[in-house]
């Protein structure tokens, strides 16, 4: 299934979770945050959460700023 | 010595207490390690981060020039149009930094980076009423200050001039109306280009300065930052010694009385 993970398309098995898009973009997941739909998903809560097609996922950290 | 403050003199905040009155960003630096340098020249305890999207081939993160040099973390809302893309983001930056603290920014258009008052209020208040300690940037307008304290902000960030333009305090007379109503912490944020901008910030009432650009984009940045670093503290005790009142003629500093006479 397709799922936007920050802005870009990717391909991600049917039984993905954020977990695993997360995955697709860091590998150091310390310091970074997801949200699913503008929906704040915590860390402990990756796991269990599965996507669906056209989900958008956005995945931050912090930079240099402000 | 008769000490210089009444014991010591810390900035405030939600409770929290900071030796220094200098809070950093981090924008703009050219190296992480000319970064560490201005940082830790700065004496700074808080220090601003942006979130952004995760750059996979990005090597060396600014929190970890943080950790180093023992600095806390002030995630801030910087790039935001709307209440609702600050609100987001301030949630993500609790969850990826484990810290409730931010600095609310709600800007109104690219060009002036200016705040979009409406938006700000409206931010302010639901991450108020999330359980956030919001400290917004505004400008320096009074009553949209005393709008900011009155929905529970921590303190209000008024700024000197737009961010990163180096035109210091264009309204100093605003600065001091917000100080003197303000009951919250007052924290000079944006628009200083140099130390004396700093000083007189401090030299107004403000209980802390905020700044970025004049340091990181200084010819000499750790220079700069330590620059700061005693320019707010200069300007604080200023402030506590109470300043001589303006004259408009001279009024001599030696007597009078005594002095030789020619024939």
């Amino acid at each position: 299934m397709k799922i936007i993970v920050n802005g870009e398309p990717r391909d991600l098995p049917e039984d993905a979770s954020v977990a695993d898009a997360v995955a697709t973009v860091t590998e150091a997941p310390n310091g970074v945050a997801a949200a699913l739909n503008d929906e704040v998903v915590s860390r402990s809560a990756w796991t269990a959460t599965r996507l669906t097609e056209a989900d958008r996922l956005e995945v931050l950290t912090a930079v240099q700023g402000g | 010595m008769v000490p210089l403050t009444e014991g010591h003199d810390p900035l405030v905040i939600a409770g929290e207490e900071f030796g220094s009155r200098l809070i950093m960003g981090t924008g703009g630096a050219p190296s992480m390690s000319v970064l560490g340098e201005a940082l830790a020249a700065s004496g700074t305890e808080l220090t601003t981060v942006a979130m952004r999207r995760v750059d996979p081939s990005s090597r060396g993160s600014v929190l970890d020039v943080l950790r180093e040099h023992g600095i806390r973390v002030l995630p801030n809302t910087a790039g935001c149009f709307t209440a609702g893309e600050a609100v987001l983001t301030a949630k993500l930056a609790r969850e990826a930094l484990g810290t409730n603290w931010v600095k609310l920014e709600v800007i109104a258009d690219e060009h002036t980076l200016l705040p979009d008052p409406i938006e700000l209020v409206d931010a302010a208040e639901q991450l108020v009423d999330d359980g956030f300690v919001v400290l917004p940037y505004t400008s320096d307008d009074p009553v949209l200050a005393r709008r900011l304290e009155q929905v529970g902000c921590a303190a209000v960030m008024p700024l000197g001039s737009p961010i990163g333009s180096g035109l210091g305090i264009r309204n100093p007379h605003n600065i001091e109306l917000i100080v003197e109503r303000a009951t919250v912490p007052v924290v000079l944020d944006a628009g200083l280009g140099t130390a004396s901008d700093a000083a007189l910030a401090m030299e107004l009432g403000c209980d802390a300065v905020l700044l970025a650009t004049a340091v990181t984009r200084a010819q000499h940045p750790a220079r700069m930052a330590a620059a700061m670093r005693h320019a707010v503290e200069a300007g604080r005790l200023a402030r506590l010694a109470g300043r001589i009142p303006m004259r408009r003629y001279a009024q001599a500093s030696s007597p009078f009385e005594g002095m030789v006479k020619s024939s």
